[in-house]
């Protein structure tokens, strides 16, 4: 297979069928990048991570993976190309933790498939990878949210894919598990894989992301290198909200809600 | 796997329970009755069809053995195993423990076939016939209802359809009833309503093994499947599982295997909801050990329900109310014990 560089929607429309919810969006994630989309709550972030999944089709524009466009490549293929990592959820079933992650194979599995020898040494490797490879035999239901959500991560690198889309994954985090959660997150850059995620907080991007993308009723407001596009204004103007600066004398940044 | 939690055994050691159980169960119901026959007689009579030779037991011993208690007892495994093959599928399908086979309708829909059957003084078979076509007419329209309508959560309008439906179908059934002639036709009706294997031949097994048989091995094939739909839909979608499809075969078969059931035995409740959660108890919830297990638990419970309705009373006492006497108290026992590992 050809190399594929990047994951690019051009003045993209997306809602449900009755409702749209952003128009005009054109955002690429390129492989080997970390990039965040921040925006207020409501602002379409999750429709749009569900639009550049194939979840939900387009309601006008493109969508490319590569040189194809996203449509035209089947669930399965996509599943091994594009990987989801939904906020976590405590689940129905007590299924154990390694369970979860072979979930992240059946793309790799026929129709009538199951799990081969293979599959369960990618599954136990993407746990000990983690650093999760206690958890293995756990029943998921039981878990704290902290470590749910990096089986949730785990399950999405089991697929073996190019690019990963996060939805929140620290929102229902401690302070401890939020920075945990972060740094492995940002290490799979290390390997060439093209990592998007949302957030509620701009340090976040601030600290983990290349570029980020300004999402605000429905459109970017902003795009570029995290440094450039994150400013007191910007987020001012984002959140309707006041925004405070705090710059350490080394010259790193943080923003506080002011 | 470094470890499993409370209770859980390991996947082996829990089948083999099961089938141990099961067995037990058999050999009990062919013993267990008014006329007497020894686990000699049992062993001799099996051995002599299968090596040909004659048993030198008495005629009405091999009938009682071979056409009278056999048939019944392989129905009352093959319909409780079906049961809670269809509890088991629908229970992950819609994410919910406490779903069973009949939520799309397809008891409701069988109960209508046969109490129309009963009405029109059809013979057994007709009934039966009715009784199974109307079990996968009523989830078919439940479906075809559910799906024309484009609203919100699909599986959330699936069974609203289904509750809307069945509950349609349950004033056809009482309109019949109400109809019905109260000396002949609302006895069989209630009796055929309530669930029992009092009538099986041995040519009712095959109209019951075919469906279960092709329904219960679609549902095995796609074990690893059924394991991802039970997550959200987007997440299984993000797998790569094509749900639409997917989803509709699940509901094909597992309303295969439970129209077959309902029309060989009538509607007995509890199996597809209470089994499911036992087998999860005793091997988890991966479908490639829980249909298994939930199928050889569910036919021996349906045994022994069977064997105890044709032999702690003078006269039948109907299966669904059997199922219900005995089971509620060991559920409740089992929500005790078991804390979390319904779920």
């Amino acid at each position: 297979m050809s190399e594929i560089s990047n994951l690019a929607a051009r003045d993209l429309a997306y809602g449900y069928p009755a409702r749209t919810i952003g128009r005009d969006v054109t955002i690429a994630l390129n492989a080997g990048e970390a990039l965040a989309l921040l925006g207020p709550n409501g602002g379409g972030k999750t429709t749009l991570l569900k639009t550049l999944l194939g979840l939900l089709p387009p309601q006008a524009g493109s969508i490319m993976l590569g040189q194809r466009p996203l449509a035209s490549i089947s669930l399965a293929e996509r599943a091994r190309l594009i990987a989801y990592v939904p906020q976590s959820h405590a689940g129905t079933f007590a299924f154990t933790a390694v369970e979860i992650v072979l979930m992240g194979r059946t793309a790799h599995m026929g129709l009538f498939g199951a799990p081969s020898v293979k599959d369960r040494s990618v599954a136990h490797a993407m746990l000990e990878r983690l650093g999760i490879a206690h958890l293995a035999g756990q029943p998921y239901t039981m878990i704290s949210g902290g470590e749910r959500q990096l089986v949730l991560v785990a399950r999405a690198l089991a697929q073996e894919p190019r690019f990963i889309i996060l939805d929140e994954p620290t929102a229902s985090l401690d302070f401890g598990n939020q920075g945990k959660v972060m740094r492995q997150i940002k290490a799979l850059t290390g390997e060439g894989l093209g990592v998007l995620f949302t957030s509620h907080d701009p340090n976040q991007a601030l600290r983990y992301a290349d570029r980020v993308a300004l999402l605000g009723e429905g459109r970017v407001l902003a795009a570029g290198r995290t440094s450039d596009v994150l400013t007191q204004r910007a987020l001012a103007a984002l959140y309707s909200a006041g925004v405070e600066v705090l710059t350490t004398p080394e010259g790193r940044v943080a923003f506080l809600p002011g | 796997m470094t470890k499993t939690s409370g209770l859980r055994v390991s996947g082996w050691r829990g089948g083999a329970l099961a089938v141990a159980a099961l067995v037990v169960c058999v050999i009990i119901a062919f013993v267990a009755g008014r006329f007497p026959v020894s686990l000699s007689d049992l062993v001799h009579a099996l051995w002599s069809r299968l090596s040909g030779q004659p048993s030198g037991l008495p005629a009405s011993v091999e009938t009682v053995i071979f056409n009278i208690r056999g048939p019944r007892v392989v129905a009352a495994v093959l319909c409780g195993a079906a049961l809670a093959v269809a509890g088991t599928a629908f229970q992950g399908l819609f994410r919910n423990p406490l779903v069973s086979p009949d939520l799309l309708g397809a008891s409701s829909g069988s109960a209508l076939g046969a109490v129309l059957g009963i009405y029109f003084s059809l013979g057994i078979f007709a009934i039966q016939g009715l009784a199974f076509v109307g079990g996968l007419v009523a989830v078919a329209a439940v479906y075809a209802v559910g799906s024309a309508i484009r609203a919100g959560d699909k599986i959330l309008v699936l069974v609203l359809t289904g509750v809307v439906i069945g509950s349609l179908l349950g004033a056809g059934i009482g309109l019949i009833k109400y109809l019905a002639d109260p000396y002949n036709q609302l006895p069989a009706m209630t009796f055929w309503l309530l669930g029992s294997l009092a009538g099986t031949d041995p040519s009712d097994i095959l109209p019951l093994f075919g469906p279960v048989l092709v329904g219960t091995i679609v549902l095995f094939l796609l074990r690893w499947r059924m394991n991802v739909m039970s997550l959200p839909e987007d997440e299984a979608q993000a797998l790569g599982l094509a749900t639409g499809p997917l989803r509709f075969a699940i509901v094909a078969a597992a309303t295969l295997v439970t129209a077959a059931s309902v029309a060989a035995a009538g509607i007995i409740g509890w199996v597809g909801l209470v089994v499911p959660h036992l087998a999860r108890f005793l091997v988890g919830p991966d479908f490639g050990r829980l249909l298994p297990t939930a199928a050889i638990l569910g036919g021996g419970y349906l045994l022994l329900i069977d064997t105890l309705a044709r032999t702690i009373a003078p006269v039948e006492i109907p299966l669904g109310i059997l199922t219900a006497v005995i089971g509620t108290p060991f559920f409740i026992w089992l929500l005790a014990v078991s804390h979390r590992s319904w779920s």
